[in-house]
């Protein structure tokens, strides 16, 4: 079940031609999809696309009314040779992914379907996580399009123009052969806006028709000497094809004033900043009617060089704004002006940063610097000085680093590490991808180094412990798992006899993604085989040490298996499996059906945790082994005590492991479980009178007491 | 050419802060519905990724009042461009400013005043809070308008999220053109929570928090024959900067001990006030007045016992909690007695006798070696309970009581001792005492950082910065919980390490 639920939003996705459709960026997506006829579609979920993949998942049975085949692929790499379905047979297909990493993955795949080439439209939808709110490393998906000749679509962000460049991307790509890559920038991916919609087309050709009357060419094959005529072909075929296309469609845009002695050109997907610099700078307007010339390319790879030449001969100077480095495009811009003895001046990273996201701010003060050398008559706003940066306020403003969510079955994980090592020393730990990478971060500074999706066990797969020395610890989620770890991570580790202890999280979904379905996933699921559980994989590549734990939360449990995995004398890796489910999707799962009992009038007994304030001294052991969102602290009312004491919200989930950690890690008493017994039976309400009447007795004569040694 | 204000700028742009869990998403939803309907094109979008887990998320979102020709629309806020900011936490207003995003001449500021601490506050082994004061008055300064409440509190009360108290915040402030009425009509045509919401948004138009600021809780005077006689003791024999801070000790030794208790922590303090040269403004008697008190009144079983079973502890939980009257609730407590702390509340010979012995650690050990839950509204654990809580009466001849009394008579020593030649490090050694506190672990790493500190006064006591470096040392010792930074600070400053 994943994080969020797009079944309403689906419904829009049957709307007709002239209607007006309102909604999310990767909604508008897929409808263009389905538009444009598309026979297959496939992916692997991950910000800022997660939801693309949720909005097909909650449009399955559309998609299967329309003949589209929707397939949640296990990574990257399965999705993109999913695309050899369009090798042979006019089926358009596509594939969606985060990239530069989901790119890196698919990359063999890529190479292959790019080399031999499509019949059918092959689309590649990138969700580029560059820049602000990005979790990955900064790299470019440019590279790989240009290095397996991939074309690049990098559309102005508004959804009317996204949603004809899917379609547009189709023919592209069915008129060169070549698959086609469209960018989505991460604002994008979740831009709320408005198209005119068209009707849905079925796929005139669908994968059964396909199947029913199979098609062979040896020259798709990437075998020599098919190999290298494809090499010639990408040259001489389907680099000229695609140029003409772009050409006589007019993918690309000459926007703002005519002529001009300087210009600028733009990725598309950057058009909407750039024009919102240029208006601050009082040259353009809320319209973008902008008064120096701009060409943007919505297509970024292939360059046309009737196109720049066109734009770029006659002026002095051209502001090349191309985010991230290196800067292919400026490159390429410069090789094209001197190939016509051009004497246009590129300017691109002389005035822009060479690395970083290119936000208002940064273009503005590279579009006035360019204009100052090269137009220096050009009136304009000047940027108003930014005001020094208040030392205070920086001093004040504290950091929020991402951390796992109240309840999160991860964290006695963590804390059961944290205490181990205390007892132990440290250890060398290979993070993962996911949300157990959270434990790098305060409160729990466990990890070392994190190699990719899955790659934890392999990670560690250097370090060979001397007899009796320490072992190596790897985590990895049961997405990396199933991701790449099984065979990368465990095949590996059994294969080369490695001595290594690693934890899979199994907490039942792809969880740092939004909360997808898995292999192991143990939710039933309508289009998808589930309960197929992680220590049966494991033990069918070789693992022979296997310690499963259905209850992370049981800390003492986590510690002294995690002891004994690091200590005994068996050779060989050494897995625990840590079972419990994710809490954000469970409280998802949970929440309604209490309600619904207790409106019933079912007897519901919920927990939760509190701290009492006149025993907790504030030293916050408890916080620095927890880090949980609802284990807080508060200002002492106390007058002696100056240190604020810790303090449980409400949003405890009553998850168990504040009182896990006060037992295990000899804290404080001062944790208390208070269970919450709503529409109590007769026998719960005598029970708790009786209990009450006899406890106020005490009580009452314990407070006379009290009160007569008083001050 | 300078800039100018733009009177044909017909957009709004508007930024929301907010954290993880936080319904800004909701918040932004409903601004975009809103704009809809008064005939607005509105563009929003969000930056979530891994900021969606307890994280910082910025909602933008830019108004254009619907036209003929598409306007371009930017994807993320533009410092000084910004007409309407809308921070759901007192710091994510103070991170808006320091991005630029408040401007003085367009920014209405629309802020929670409330806290949400982040790890590096929580964490921190003494007082991390951030102070919340250079925050407020950047806002008021920085912004062309502010309105800051707290809107937690309105929420908490009306049994709400946050969004709709600001929403509500939102349409009081008049910086957008619309009516109540469209709000309203956005919260009801998401068809969520619709009531609940309507009334946050009716709290937060009104622009108050309802509850005012309650005014500190003025201590009652002494209420018993010996509580009075106290009283008399402290203004006779205490100055009176350390008036407040001792009536506060004295009250507290009443509670945990007895008048006769009080009485020998009045005496103690006497002996300091004495040595406490006025030039200090009588800092070293009101603060020894606290730690002295903090000290006497230790956390052992017994005083834990005590104050778990008062009638007023159960009073509190079910407010915490937020129990209903008509709900039953059940309480169970975390308590891990060690056989360190049974012997400690055992008659000293007896207690050392044990703890000592090898043969009976070995084998009683293993009883105590599991953390106990104890079901504290049950009538059995009750009663054993209030049991231990009546030792109280014996406590005089405990193991710990002896222990922190040779404690607390050795850390005065050395207090006035000090305070005859140098006021100021006599200070810092009673500011030190604030790293004793705690339960097991975290009291016996707080007592060897202590006994450190004190160790090293004695090395350095002849220095000229000798309350500096107390000072520096005390702030290490809350650095980390492994002692690293103590042990740098101490070789940094070539001492020795080891207390002993």
């Amino acid at each position: 079940m994943a994080e969020r639920s797009f079944k309403a939003e689906v419904e829009k996705l049957r709307l007709g031609a002239g209607a007006d459709f309102g909604g999310e960026g990767i909604l508008a997506v897929t409808k263009a999809l389905l538009q444009a006829g598309v026979a297959y579609v496939g992916g692997y979920q991950g910000s800022p696309i997660s939801h693309l993949m949720d909005v097909f998942s909650d449009a399955n049975e559309l998609l299967q009314e329309s003949g589209v085949h929707f397939e949640a692929s296990a990574s990257e790499a399965a999705a993109a040779a999913m695309l050899a379905a369009s090798v042979n047979y006019p089926l358009r297909g596509a594939v969606v992914w985060k990239s530069v990493v989901g790119t890196n993955v698919a990359s063999d795949a890529l190479s292959n379907v790019a080399s031999g080439g499509v019949k059918g439209g092959a689309l590649i939808i990138i969700g580029e996580d560059y820049g602000e709110g990005s979790s990955i490393m900064q790299e470019r998906t440019h590279a790989f399009a240009m290095k397996s000749q991939i074309w690049l679509l990098d559309p102005r962000p508004n959804l009317t123009t996204i949603v004809d460049m899917v379609e547009r991307g189709f023919e592209l790509s069915e008129a060169s052969n070549t698959p086609v890559m469209l960018e989505l920038r991460v604002r994008t991916c979740h831009l709320q806006g408005h198209f005119t919609a068209k009707d849905n087309v079925r796929p005139s050709f669908t994968v059964s028709d396909a199947l029913n009357a199979p098609v062979r060419d040896i020259d798709r094959i990437v075998l020599p000497p098919a190999s290298f005529l494809h090499e010639v072909e990408k040259v001489e075929k389907r680099w000229p094809a695609a140029q003409r296309f772009i050409r006589e469609f007019g993918l690309n845009e000459f926007l703002g004033a005519e002529g001009g002695e300087v210009g600028i050109i733009v990725q598309g997907g950057l058009y909407n900043t750039l024009n919102r610099a240029l208006e601050l700078s009082g040259l353009s307007d809320e319209f973008g009617n902008s008064r120096l010339p701009i060409y943007v390319l919505n297509v970024t790879y292939p360059l046309i060089p009737e196109e720049v030449q066109a734009f770029c001969l006659g002026k002095s100077a051209v502001l090349i704004v191309e985010e991230g480095q290196p800067e292919f495009i400026e490159h390429e811009l410069n090789t094209l002006i001197r190939r016509v003895d051009g004497q246009t001046r590129v300017v691109g990273k002389a005035v822009l940063p060479r690395a970083g996201e290119y936000t208002g701010p940064v273009l503005r003060s590279g579009i006035e610097k360019f204009l100052k050398e090269f137009s220096p008559g050009t009136p304009m706003f000047s940027s108003h000085e930014s005001p020094p940066a208040d030392a205070q306020l920086v001093a004040e403003v504290p950091q929020r680093p991402p951390g796992f969510c109240t309840g999160c079955p991860e964290r006695p994980i963590f804390t059961a590490m944290k205490m181990v090592q205390r007892e132990l020393g440290d250890f060398h730990v290979s993070s993962d991808i996911g949300c157990n990478l959270f434990s790098i971060l305060p409160p729990f500074n466990i990890g070392n180094t994190t190699m990719g999706y899955g790659l934890s066990s392999a990670g560690a797969s250097a370090f060979k412990a001397a007899p009796g020395g320490k072992r190596a610890i790897a985590v990895m989620g049961d997405g990396g798992f199933w991701h790449n770890g099984l065979t990368s991570g465990f095949g590996n580790a059994v294969f080369n006899q490695d001595d290594n202890v690693v934890i899979v999280v199994d907490n039942g979904y792809s969880a740092a993604t939004g909360g997808q379905d898995l292999l192991s996933s143990t939710a039933d699921n309508l289009f998808r085989s589930t309960r197929n559980p992680i220590e049966k994989a494991l033990r069918g590549v070789g693992v022979d040490w296997i310690k499963p734990l259905t209850r992370t939360y049981d800390v003492p449990a986590m510690r002294a298996t995690l002891k004994e995995a690091l200590t005994t004398p068996t050779m060989g890796p050494k897995v625990i499996v840590a079972q419990s489910e994710c809490m954000l999707t469970k409280q998802r799962r949970i929440r309604p059906q209490i309600r619904k009992a207790i409106k019933a009038g079912k007897r519901v007994v919920h927990e939760r945790f509190g701290v009492d304030p006149d025993t907790c001294t504030g030293d916050h052991s408890c916080i620095r082994l927890s880090g949980c969102p609802s284990l807080s602290v508060k200002p002492s009312t106390d007058p002696l005590r100056t240190d604020p004491v810790a303090h449980v919200d409400n949003s405890c989930v009553g998850c168990g492991l504040c009182g896990e950690i006060s037992h295990a890690a000899v804290l404080c008493p001062s944790f208390y479980r208070a269970q919450i017994v709503t529409n109590p039976t007769w026998a719960d309400r005598i029970g708790g009178g009786m209990r009450t009447f006899l406890i106020g007795l005490l009580q009452h004569r314990a407070e006379r007491a009290l009160a007569r040694r008083a001050y | 050419m300078r800039e100018i204000q733009s009177s044909s700028r017909r957009r709004i742009t508007i930024a929301i802060m907010a954290l993880g869990g936080q319904g800004g998403g909701v918040l932004a939803d409903w601004i975009i519905a809103m704009a809809g309907r008064e005939n607005y094109i509105a563009q929003g979008t969000s930056v979530p990724g891994v900021a969606q887990r307890t994280g910082a998320t910025i909602y933008y979102i830019e108004l254009f009042p619907k036209s003929d020709r598409p306007p371009v629309l930017a994807l993320s806020p533009m410092p000084g461009d910004i007409d309407i900011l809308i921070a759901a936490e007192l710091m994510e207003a103070g991170r808006a400013i320091l991005r630029g995003f408040v401007d003085r001449r367009r920014t209405t500021l629309i802020a929670s005043t409330h806290r949400i601490y982040a790890i590096s506050e929580k964490s921190a082994m003494g007082d991390g809070i951030a102070n919340s004061e250079h925050v407020l008055r950047s806002a008021t300064e920085r912004a062309r308008k502010f309105i800051g409440f707290d809107m937690e509190q309105v929420a908490d009360r009306i049994g709400t999220m946050i969004s709709p108290v600001l929403f509500g915040a939102l349409a009081a402030s008049g910086a957008l053109p619309f009516r109540r009425e469209s709000f309203e009509a956005a919260i009801r045509d998401s068809g969520i929570a619709v009531d609940v919401n309507l009334k946050g948004f009716a709290a937060g138009l009104a622009g108050e928090s309802g509850i005012s600021l309650s005014s500190p809780v003025i201590p009652s005077g002494p209420t018993t024959p010996a509580g009075r006689r106290l009283h008399a003791r402290i203004l006779a024999e205490l100055p009176q900067p350390a008036h407040a801070l001792a009536i506060e000790g004295v009250r507290r030794l009443f509670d945990y001990q007895d008048a006769a208790y009080a009485d020998l922590y009045l005496d103690r303090l006497r002996a300091i006030a004495a040595a406490d040269g006025a030039d200090g403004g009588r800092a070293l008697t009101s603060e020894a007045a606290r730690y002295l008190a903090l000290w006497m009144s230790y956390e052992d079983t017994i005083r834990v016992a005590d104050l778990k079973t008062r009638a007023s502890r159960i009073t509190r939980v079910h407010a915490e909690v937020r129990a209903l009257p008509e709900q039953v609730v059940h309480v169970t407590e975390f308590m891990h007695p060690r056989l360190q702390e049974v012997c400690d509340t055992m008659p000293a010979w007896v207690g050392r006798r044990i703890r000592d012995s090898k043969t009976f650690s070995t084998l009683l050990s293993p009883l105590f070696r599991n953390g106990r839950h104890v079901a504290s509204t049950k009538l059995g654990w009750f009663v054993f309970l209030r049991f231990i809580a009546g030792l109280r009466r014996w406590r005089r001849g405990t193991l710990r009581f002896q222990e922190e009394q040779a404690r607390i008579e050795a850390w005065l020593a050395l207090v006035c001792d000090a305070a005859k030649s140098d006021g100021v490090a006599a200070l810092e050694l009673v500011l030190s005492q604030r790293l004793v506190k705690g339960y097991g672990e975290t009291f016996a790493r707080g007592l060897r950082n202590f006994d450190r500190i004190l160790a090293a006064y004695r090395q350095v006591r002849t220095r000229p910065d000798c309350p500096a470096l107390l000072r520096e040392l005390r702030e290490a010792a809350l650095k980390d919980e492994e002692g690293r930074a103590l042990s740098g600070a101490m070789t940094q400053l070539g001492l020795m390490v080891d207390a002993a």
